[in-house]
C-alpha cells in the first residue's frame, strides 16, 4: 500500500518525504478508496490522471501583484512549462485551474464566481498569496474579501505576500499529486470525499496536532 | 504668484494665502474656486497634479494641487471646503482642467461630495449600490452593511449618468442621462481579460471594427489602502506603498518615505540617498522591461515577453541579495534603507550594465526595427502635446508627446541633481514613440547607475528613528518620478502617530482616462496597443 501510494504522487526529481502534508494526501487516499476501486477502472482512471495531472492548463487569471510573480513563473529561468502547465488559456472554458493571483474585492468577487462557474469540470482553484487565502495585508479594509473560500472551493493554498515562484511551483505539485489519486470514474458505491478544507478547519486541524 | 492672485482677487489676503517651504495654499469659498482656477490657467498653470478629497469633521472639502504645465514644477495648492455633509455642493473645475472630471468622480465616490456641472458623476470604485462614502470619517464599516456579493450575478446598470446640478432655490437638482443610443453596440473588453493588463474594465462602443467610445470602468481591485492608511502608523504604511504600483513599488516607497523626511525635516545620510537612487533606476529598468515585453505581448509577440522576463530577473536576483524580497524589496525605509548593501552588489550591478546594453540592442534589432511591429505601431494612436497636459499624462507616455514633465530634472529628488543624463523627448506621440521611449529611458537608467555606483559614500545607511513617529500638523505633498509618471503622497498630519488622511496621486490614472481621448477612431486592434503603450497598471488606480 505505502509504494503503491508514493508511486501514484511521485513528481519527477522531488522525493515524497520531501512534500509536507503528505498526511492530509494519505488521508484523502484513504477516503477515496473506501468502497474499493476496480482493477481495470481503476487502471484506466490511473491512466486518465496521468494525462490529466501533466497537462493541467491555467487560466489567465491575475487581479494584483502576485500576477507578476506568475510571469515569472511562466518566463523562461523558471518555467512552468516543465511541467506540463505550458498553456495560458484566455478562455475559462478551456482552463482545468484558476490560479487566483491577488486580492478579490466585493466588485471582483461576483466575477470571479462566473469566471468559476464557467470553466468545465473537472476544475480546480489554487489560491495564491495572503490576499487570496485571508484577505492578507488588506484583511481590515472594508471592501476586500476574507479570502477566495468564501466564493470559490479551494484545492490548495500557497501562502507568500507575493510568493516566490519557487513556491507557487510548489503549489502546482502539490495540487498535481491531488489530482493523481482521484477518481476518474466515480461508483456509486465509493462515498463522496470532501474536495476542500476552509482554514479555519486547517487552522483546527493544526492545533489540534501541535496540542498532542 | 502670489503678488498676482491678490492683485487679481481683492478678497485674497494674508488669512487665506499662505506660503509654506515653497508652495503656496490658496483657502478659497466654493463659489470663488472657478474664477481663481480660471486665472490661474491663464498664468500658466495648466497640470492639474492631484485632487485630493478632505473630511475635515465639521466639512467636507477639495484641496486641487496645480502646477506650471510648461516644467511640472510650482505647486499651487487650492483649498476649499463646504459645512453641508447632507448636501455638499462644489463647483466644478473640469471646464478649466479637463482631468478633473475623472478626480471629481474619485472625491464624490469617497466622500459623496457632488461637483456642479461635471457631466459624469457615476462612482468611480465601488458598485452604484454601495451604502456610504468610505474615506468619511463617520463611516461605518460594518460588513452587514455592504455584504460580500457570493453569486454570479450580470453587470450592474453602468450606462446610467447622473450630473449634479443646483435650480434658482439653491436647491440640488439631479438628471439622469443615458451613456449610449439605442442604436450603439456596446462590447465589454474585460475585467478579466490578459490584454488589459489587470482587472479593467472597457465598454467599447462600436462600429464594424472602428471603436467609437471607450469607457473605462475602475474598482475591480479598489482594496480601500488610503482608507487602511488611516488607522496605521508611518512605517506601517509603507508596506502598502509597495503594493499600489508593484512594478515601481520601490520608488512608491521612496516617495512616501521623502513626503514624511520632508515634515519632519530629517535629514537622510548621503549613502541612503545614493543607494535609493541606484535602486530607483533598477526598479525602472524591471519596470520597462515588463512594459516593454507586454506592449509586444499585445502583438502576439511573446519571445519579446520572455525576453524582457529573463532580464528581469537578474534586476530580481540582485534586490534578493541585498533587500531579502523579490517583487516587494520592501527596502526603503523612513530614515534610509533597511538594510546595507550586500557586499556582491556592486559586482553584479556592474556585471549587469554591459549585459544589459547587449540585450538592449538585440531588442532592438529584434523588435525595434521589425516591418510588422513598426507597422502595427508608428501612425495609431495620436495623443498630441495639448492632450497630453490637459489630462496630465506625465512619465514616457507623456514625454513621447514632447511634454518635459520629468521630475528628475524639474524638482530634483534624491541623488538626480548630481548625476548627468538626459531627458529622452519625442515628439510625434504615436503608439511607435511611446514603446521607443522606454527602450532609450532603460539607456538612461544605466547611465545613471554607472555614475553612481562606484560613488556610493561611507557611513551610516540610515538615520535613527524611533518606532512611533508623529509629523507635525500640516499638509505634505511630494512627488517622485515613477516608472510611469509623476506619482504623488499626500499625507494630512494632525500631530498624531497615524495620518489623518493619505492621498496617492497614481500615474496611470489618466492613462486610461486617456483612451477617451485616443482610441475612438482607431480599430479595435489598436486599442489593445495603446493600452500596452501606455502600460498602465491597474491596482495602481484603484489603490
Amino acid at each position: 500500500m505505502e509504494i503503491g501510494k508514493n508511486k501514484k504522487t511521485h513528481i519527477k526529481n522531488m522525493r515524497y518525504e520531501d512534500f509536507k502534508d503528505n498526511e492530509y494526501l494519505e488521508k484523502y487516499v484513504e477516503e477515496l478508496r473506501q468502497g474499493g476501486v476496480p482493477v481495470a477502472l481503476g487502471k484506466l482512471s490511473d491512466i486518465i490522471n496521468w494525462g490529466r495531472s501533466n497537462s493541467v492548463w491555467p487560466l489567465t487569471f491575475a487581479t494584483s501583484c502576485c500576477g507578476i510573480e506568475f510571469m515569472c513563473v511562466g518566463g523562461a529561468h523558471y518555467d512552468f512549462a516543465r511541467f506540463g502547465w505550458e498553456v495560458y488559456r484566455n478562455s475559462p472554458r478551456q482552463a482545468d485551474v484558476i490560479f487566483v493571483f491577488g486580492t478579490i474585492v466585493h466588485k471582483m468577487a461576483p466575477v470571479l464566481k462566473r469566471l468559476y462557474d464557467q470553466m468545465a469540470e473537472p476544475k480546480y482553484v489554487v489560491a495564491v498569496g495572503s490576499c487570496a487565502i485571508s484577505g492578507g495585508p488588506f484583511k481590515n479594509s472594508y471592501h476586500v474579501a476574507q479570502g477566495v473560500d468564501q466564493i470559490i472551493p479551494v484545492d490548495v493554498y500557497v501562502p507568500g505576500c507575493p510568493p516566490r515562484p519557487d513556491a507557487i511551483l510548489y503549489g502546482m505539485m502539490q495540487l498535481e499529486r491531488k489530482i493523481k489519486v482521484q477518481n476518474f470514474f466515480k461508483l456509486p458505491q465509493q462515498p463522496e470525499v470532501k474536495e476542500s478544507v476552509t482554514p479555519v478547519e486547517n487552522e483546527a486541524q493544526y492545533e489540534a496536532k501541535t496540542d498532542k | 504668484m502670489k503678488q498676482k492672485l491678490t492683485n487679481r482677487f481683492g478678497w485674497i489676503n494674508e488669512n487665506n494665502i499662505v506660503e509654506n517651504d515653497g508652495r503656496l495654499t490658496v483657502t478659497v469659498a466654493p463659489d470663488k474656486l472657478t474664477e481663481v482656477a480660471a486665472f490661474l490657467k491663464e498664468c500658466g498653470y495648466d497640470f492639474l497634479v492631484d485632487m485630493v478629497g478632505m473630511d475635515y469633521g465639521d466639512s467636507l472639502g477639495v484641496i486641487d494641487y496645480v502646477a506650471r504645465g510648461a516644467d511640472t514644477s510650482d505647486l499651487i495648492a487650492l483649498k476649499t471646503s463646504v459645512p453641508d455633509r447632507e448636501h455638499p455642493l462644489i463647483p466644478t473645475v473640469s471646464g478649466v482642467w479637463r482631468v478633473a472630471q475623472i478626480y471629481e468622480r474619485e472625491v464624490h465616490d469617497y466622500f459623496g461630495i457632488r461637483f456642479i456641472g461635471n457631466n459624469d458623476m457615476r462612482r468611480l470604485f465601488l458598485r452604484e449600490s454601495w451604502k456610504g462614502y468610505p474615506l468619511r470619517k463617520d463611516y461605518d464599516a460594518d460588513p452587514n452593511i455592504n455584504p460580500l456579493p457570493l453569486e454570479n450575478e450580470p453587470i450592474a446598470d453602468m450606462d446610467t449618468i447622473p450630473v449634479y446640478g443646483i435650480d434658482a432655490d439653491g436647491k440640488e437638482t439631479v438628471t439622469y442621462r443615458p451613456m449610449y443610443g439605442d442604436d450603439d453596440y456596446v462590447v465589454n473588453i474585460g475585467p478579466q481579460h490578459p490584454a488589459t493588463h489587470g482587472v479593467l474594465h472597457l465598454r467599447v462602443a462600436l462600429d464594424g471594427e472602428i471603436v467609437r467610445s471607450v469607457d473605462p470602468h475602475f474598482g475591480y481591485i479598489h482594496r480601500g489602502i488610503e482608507k487602511m492608511c488611516e488607522g496605521y502608523t508611518y512605517p506601517q504604511i509603507l508596506h502598502l506603498t509597495d503594493r499600489l504600483d508593484y512594478l515601481s513599488g520601490i520608488m512608491n516607497r521612496h516617495a512616501f518615505c521623502l513626503c514624511c523626511e520632508k515634515a519632519l525635516q530629517m535629514d537622510v545620510p548621503e549613502r541612503a540617498v545614493v543607494i535609493r537612487t541606484i535602486f530607483d533606476e533598477l526598479t525602472r529598468i524591471a519596470s520597462h522591461l515588463i512594459g516593454w515585453g507586454s506592449i509586444c505581448n499585445d502583438m502576439g509577440a511573446i519571445t519579446a515577453f520572455m525576453y524582457g522576463l529573463r532580464d528581469r530577473e537578474k534586476i530580481m536576483d540582485i534586490f534578493e541579495e541585498t533587500a531579502g524580497g523579490r517583487l516587494m524589496a520592501a527596502y526603503d525605509v523612513i530614515g534610509g534603507v533597511a538594510s546595507d548593501l550586500h557586499p556582491n552588489f556592486r559586482r553584479r550591478v556592474k556585471e549587469f550594465i554591459p549585459y544589459m546594453r547587449k540585450m538592449l540592442h538585440e531588442h532592438h534589432l529584434l523588435f525595434s526595427a521589425n516591418p510588422i511591429a513598426t507597422g502595427r505601431m508608428k501612425g495609431v494612436g495620436h495623443l498630441s502635446l495639448e492632450q497630453a497636459i490637459a489630462l496630465g499624462i506625465t512619465g514616457p507616455s507623456g514625454r513621447a508627446s514632447g511634454w518635459k514633465n520629468d521630475l528628475r530634472k524639474a524638482e530634483p529628488y534624491a541623488a538626480y541633481g548630481k548625476v548627468d543624463f538626459d531627458e529622452v523627448l519625442r515628439q510625434d506621440g504615436m503608439t511607435f514613440d511611446r514603446y521607443i521611449i522606454r527602450l532609450d529611458e532603460i539607456e538612461q537608467s544605466l547611465r545613471i547607475i554607472e555614475q553612481l555606483i562606484d560613488n556610493i559614500p561611507e557611513g551610516p545607511y540610515a538615520e535613527k528613528v524611533k518606532g512611533v513617529i508623529k509629523l507635525p500638523e500640516g499638509d505634505f505633498f511630494q512627488r517622485v518620478e515613477n516608472a510611469r509618471g509623476q506619482f504623488g503622497v499626500h499625507i494630512t498630519s494632525r500631530g498624531d502617530k497615524t495620518p489623518y488622511r493619505v492621498k496617492f496621486r497614481s500615474p496611470s490614472m489618466v492613462l486610461v482616462e486617456a483612451l477617451k481621448d485616443v482610441a475612438p477612431g482607431g480599430k479595435v486592434a489598436d486599442l489593445i496597443m495603446l493600452g500596452g503603450s501606455f502600460d498602465y497598471v491597474i491596482p495602481c488606480i484603484d489603490r
